[in-house]
């Protein structure tokens, strides 16, 4: 295996006469517990370690909403579980709330967990291509989560400066009064995004250079362009924040004055460094989210996907765009005003290829044989809850407008529009497609649409009084509004309640999925390799997979993902890999 | 290590470039973006405080002149230690590759003179603000040597062996995006008075 | 449709509201009519037995054409809000309209202070009145305002005239705003600040010329009260 030209042969014969499966495990005779769980190579368990993590950290992240959602209902009552909320604890709450469902679920099981399982068997290979460095990245994103965890624990308690951080605040422990939390909530970060940028590097090579045979580029399924688009746009945008993490932790720990206004520093570079980052991140969480929801629709309404390269021009130009709208979190800020102008036109440019994307799924239901089938209904359940999230960011995008919305629950409910969809409708409905591949059985049925009808009806329940909330004044953050009379008046406080109960709501239903999904894992009914009769190469693969992915030998492609109910075909499906 | 099995995916390389090339050079993609992270802040403070031209007055370009030229000769070793792998002679790789590394270390030792001096005249970390980008960019840049260093080291201990010739250029490239990070720092630091 | 419930007190707040509502019809529109199409296309192709899915690749111009014409009309709409947009925008930020009077805000870990001209008109004189948590301002009167932090960040603002502006330690971040009506409202900080962020609330006391003089008067101190400049007196009757 020395030079690119013999590696390649070798391969062509691989799975021919020496298949590489059994060859695979003729290297690990000893499979114990640890070896096979926790210090795998194989990109499938580590796809599940980030599953369940991610899943682990949306529990913290459930109950951090919990607590602060009560504080702010029933003011200054000991909530259940948790006890009271004062002031310190409400904003840590809040800011460990934010920072665990973007950094450690959204990320984690969006790009990670998704991408780690489907990458290698979608485009039909073995394994990534950097098998070690894909375990160094869990374990450095294991270390960031003990890291956060630990300081809930540390004297002055959980940073609570806000998922966004900005400085002076969150540059010296005289203001944040946490000064254990602040740097250990950064380093987190720091190591998070490390963890990233190795999964990342790891992805798109082995995109590029693992494809099965006769994969060409508009062979790829959706679901890994965008985990791929995703992972690029991560890498282009994060070096920045790295920097100024680093930055941030010298002036947290050494006093440097990098964000400093006394000492010749300049607080608002902070901010232009994190939504440089901050903003292309929406996006990179939300491509993965896309892909899954364009594999769903095809498979479900038994279509192929209305104009593929459309999706990817739109994904693409999505992605270059959104390294120009970075200043609309900042209009009011204290940046020049004349930058709002700028900021306001790309901000609105943006919609139009999110938009299209979401016209071009709704366009592929037309003339299918739609089958509502648990992922099918949260794949749909995106599209629906989306596009409020979406339109209403056109509110926020607005410089005029945005003076008077910007930090507002307005804002908050636009934003959770966007990313409830993104890191639970759309994982949820990945999780039920793919269930069957990853532990051979299906999930319940029923169960899992009383979980859906339960989630999104009280989803809606939560936000929309919070939109109306927005619109009366109610400013984010904010532990105790009895302070405020404008904001006290009628009706106001029964939405607050109201958003809180229904927030209750939706928190009991995701028990019914946890027992469904881990009842399921052992007792579900058994699933054979291909249930959905889908045409993508990972369910070409038993189910579950084994080491090596593919015992019959790695597929050769002959056709794109979305061949459904072709014209020359009595079955409505045509695998890719179907001679 | 290299009693590790390789999956299939890392033999394939269906753009033709080899995956350890092409892994590195989206490394140094994302690399990019961390220093012009750091540029990128520097450069502004520096078009907005022309008074910091007193504080960068204390760096001595000199040092500066050296270790630029010590990093382009270490670079040219790596090229050396290329055309040696693209021959198949590792032991030939890793002596070139052996020599870049004594570029890093020489490299190293003369910045940690320069540093031990100039926090003796009271230049440290927190006395200015220049001073802050100083250390922390150079610092940064300076991580980067080490580790391109230890990775270099083992390159060429398995080179030597004939394992794996071909990551003798793929920690080349490595290497030559370090040197150039170092030629943009060095007038930013030190020669912009 | 804001001020329904949030009263509208100055003079820019009416454009801020209405550009609100043009956005609301804009995007309420397609909002429904996405979702409409969305129902009925489920409820049209629900999976019917024999019934074989149709097979379009949505490559052809005559396909696309169901996305290319939204996707135009997106466009269009678009650059109607951003106009709008830009318009208020330039109103509320980009002008300072000449200011009849200047006060001062001060942010704090976790106060206000309001720093009011006096009966001189000018800031930084002996007669300048100092608030904390109280900002009173005259209805009709263009203000200008100058934002200053001591410690980290804050932001000012004022949800009846719909306006809002981060405050930014080091800096002075100067804005306007000419109150239309009398009352008593709320000024927030909108930007987290601290463990105290929920407590800097502030109350703006809109006055008429009459009880604003008043006010002024009764701060004053006796012997600064003799250099009142007559067009300041002039106003009462």
């Amino acid at each position: 295996m020395s030079s690119t030209a013999t590696a390649t042969k070798h391969e062509d014969h691989g799975h021919d006469s020496h298949g590489h499966g059994p060859d695979a495990h003729a290297h690990h005779p000893e499979q114990n517990f640890f070896m096979k769980y926790l210090w795998s190579t194989d990109h499938k368990i580590i796809g599940m370690q980030y599953l369940f993590t991610g899943m682990f950290m949306a529990l913290i992240g459930g109950f951090t909403v919990y607590a602060f959602r009560m504080q702010q209902a029933f003011p200054g009552m000991s909530i259940p579980g948790y006890g009271r909320v004062t002031a310190t604890d409400y904003n840590a709450l809040v800011t460990t709330h934010g920072s665990v469902m973007i950094f450690w679920v959204a990320m984690p099981v969006l790009i990670a967990a998704l991408g780690n399982y489907l990458i290698p068997l979608m485009i039909g290979c073995d394994d990534m291509v950097f098998p070690r460095l894909n375990r160094l990245s869990y374990q450095i994103f294991l270390v960031s989560v003990i890291v956060l965890i630990a300081s809930f624990f540390v004297e002055g308690g959980a940073f609570g400066g806000a998922w966004t951080s900005y400085p002076p605040l969150s540059a010296k422990a005289q203001y944040n009064l946490t000064p254990l939390g602040a740097p250990m909530w950064l380093f987190a970060v720091a190591l998070e995004f490390a963890a990233f940028l190795m999964g990342g590097i790891n992805f798109v090579t082995t995109v590029m250079n693992s494809r099965a045979p006769g994969m060409k580029m508009f062979d790829v399924p959706i679901v890994v362009w965008s985990i791929i688009i995703a992972s690029i746009l991560f890498m282009a945008s994060v070096g920045p924040l790295i920097a100024g993490a680093v930055m941030m932790l010298f002036d947290q720990t050494l006093g440097t004055a990098f964000f400093d206004p006394n000492k010749g520093g300049d607080p608002v570079l902070w901010q232009h460094l994190f939504w440089f980052f901050g903003h292309p991140e929406v996006y990179v969480v939300m491509l993965p989210a896309m892909g899954i929801v364009a594999e769903v629709i095809a498979t479900f309404s038994r279509k192929k996907l209305f104009a593929y390269k459309t999706v990817l021009y739109t994904m693409i130009g999505t992605g270059a765009l959104s390294f120009f709208v970075w200043a609309h979190h900042q209009f009011i800020a204290g940046i020049d005003p004349r930058m709002a102008n700028i900021f306001s036109v790309t901000t609105l440019l943006i919609s139009i290829p999110v938009a299209e994307m979401l016209f071009v799924y709704i366009a592929t239901l037309y003339g299918g044989s739609i089958r509502l089938t648990t992922p099918m209904l949260w794949a749909l359940a995106f599209i629906g809850e989306f596009l409020l999230g979406g339109v209403t960011g056109i509110f926020l995008g607005s410089s005029g407008a945005d003076i008077y919305f910007h930090d507002t629950y307005f804002v908050l409910a636009h934003f959770h529009y966007t990313f409830f969809p993104i890191a639970f409708i759309a994982v949820f409905a990945a999780m039920t497609y793919w269930f069957p591949k990853m532990f051979g059985r299906y999930m319940n049925e029923a169960w899992g649409k009383v979980h859906f009808w339960g989630t999104i009806v009280s989803f809606n329940f939560i936000f929309i009084p919070l939109f109306l909330l927005g619109a009366r004044g109610d400013h984010r953050r904010i532990f105790d509004y009895t302070h405020f009379p404008d904001l006290m008046k009628p009706g106001m406080q029964d939405l607050r309640i109201l958003a809180t109960l229904s927030l209750v709501v939706l928190l009991s239903f995701q028990v019914i999925f946890l027992v469904n999904f881990f009842l399921s894992m052992v007792k579900g009914e058994k699933a054979p390799a291909n249930p959905w009769k889908s045409n993508t190469l990972e369910w070409v693969a038993p189910s579950p997979p084994p080491h090596g992915n593919f015992p019959e030998g790695l597929p050769t492609v002959h056709r794109g993902p979305y061949e459904y109910s072709h014209p020359d075909r009595q079955d409505d499906y045509w695998p890719q890999n179907a001679s | 290590m290299s009693s590790f099995p390789r999956p299939i995916a890392t033999t394939r390389s269906v753009t033709g470039i080899s995956t350890g090339k092409l892994a590195v050079w989206w490394l140094i993609a994302s690399e990019i973006v961390i220093f012009g992270g750091v540029l990128g802040s520097y450069l502004m403070h520096r078009i907005g405080h022309p008074e910091w031209a007193s504080q960068a007055a204390h760096t001595n370009t000199v040092f500066g002149a050296v270790n630029t030229f010590v990093l382009l000769t270490s670079s040219l070793f790596a090229v050396m230690a290329h055309q040696a792998a693209d021959q198949k002679d590792g032991k030939k790789a890793a002596k070139f590759l052996y020599l870049t590394t004594l570029g890093a270390v020489i490299f190293l030792i003369i910045k940690s003179v320069e540093w031990t001096g100039e926090i003796q005249h009271g230049f440290t970390i927190t006395s200015h603000t220049f001073w802050s980008f100083y250390y922390t960019a150079a610092g940064i840049h300076g991580v980067h040597v080490i580790v391109g260093a230890i990775i270099m080291l083992v390159i060429a201990n398995d080179a030597r062996k004939g394992i794996d010739l071909q990551r003798v250029e793929a920690v080349g490239l490595y290497w030559h995006f370090v040197d150039i990070v170092w030629i943009f720092l060095f007038p930013l630091l030190y020669i912009a008075k | 449709m804001i001020s329904k419930y949030v009263p509208s007190v100055s003079s820019f707040s009416n454009d801020i509201d209405s550009l609100i509502w043009l956005v609301t019809v804009i995007v309420g529109f397609w909002f429904f009519l996405a979702e409409g199409v969305l129902l009925y296309l489920i409820i049209r192709y629900t999976a019917q037995d024999g019934v074989k899915a149709k097979y379009i690749a949505g490559e052809d111009p005559k396909e696309k054409r169901w996305v290319a014409w939204p996707h135009y009309l997106t466009l269009g709409f678009d650059v109607w809000i951003i106009v709008a947009a830009i318009q208020v925008w330039q109103n509320v930020k980009q002008t300072m309209p000449q200011a009849d009077e200047t006060v001062r805000v001060i942010a704090q870990q976790w106060a206000w202070t309001f720093v009011h001209p006096g009966a001189d008109g000018k800031l930084d004189t002996s007669d300048d009145i100092r608030l904390v948590d109280e900002l009173h301002v005259e209805k009709g009167k263009t203000y200008h305002f100058e934002l200053n932090s001591r410690d980290v960040l804050h932001s000012f603002s004022v949800p009846v005239f719909r306006l809002k502006q981060d405050i930014i330690p080091g800096r002075t971040i100067r804005g306007w705003f000419k109150a239309t009506q009398t009352g008593h409202y709320d000024i927030q900080c909108t930007e987290i600040c601290g463990i105290g962020h929920a407590l800097m609330p502030a109350r703006i006391i809109i006055e008429t010329t009459e009880d604003h003089a008043a006010w002024v008067m009764s701060k004053t101190p006796a012997s600064a009260s003799l250099t009142v400049p007559s067009t300041q007196v002039g106003g009462m009757p």
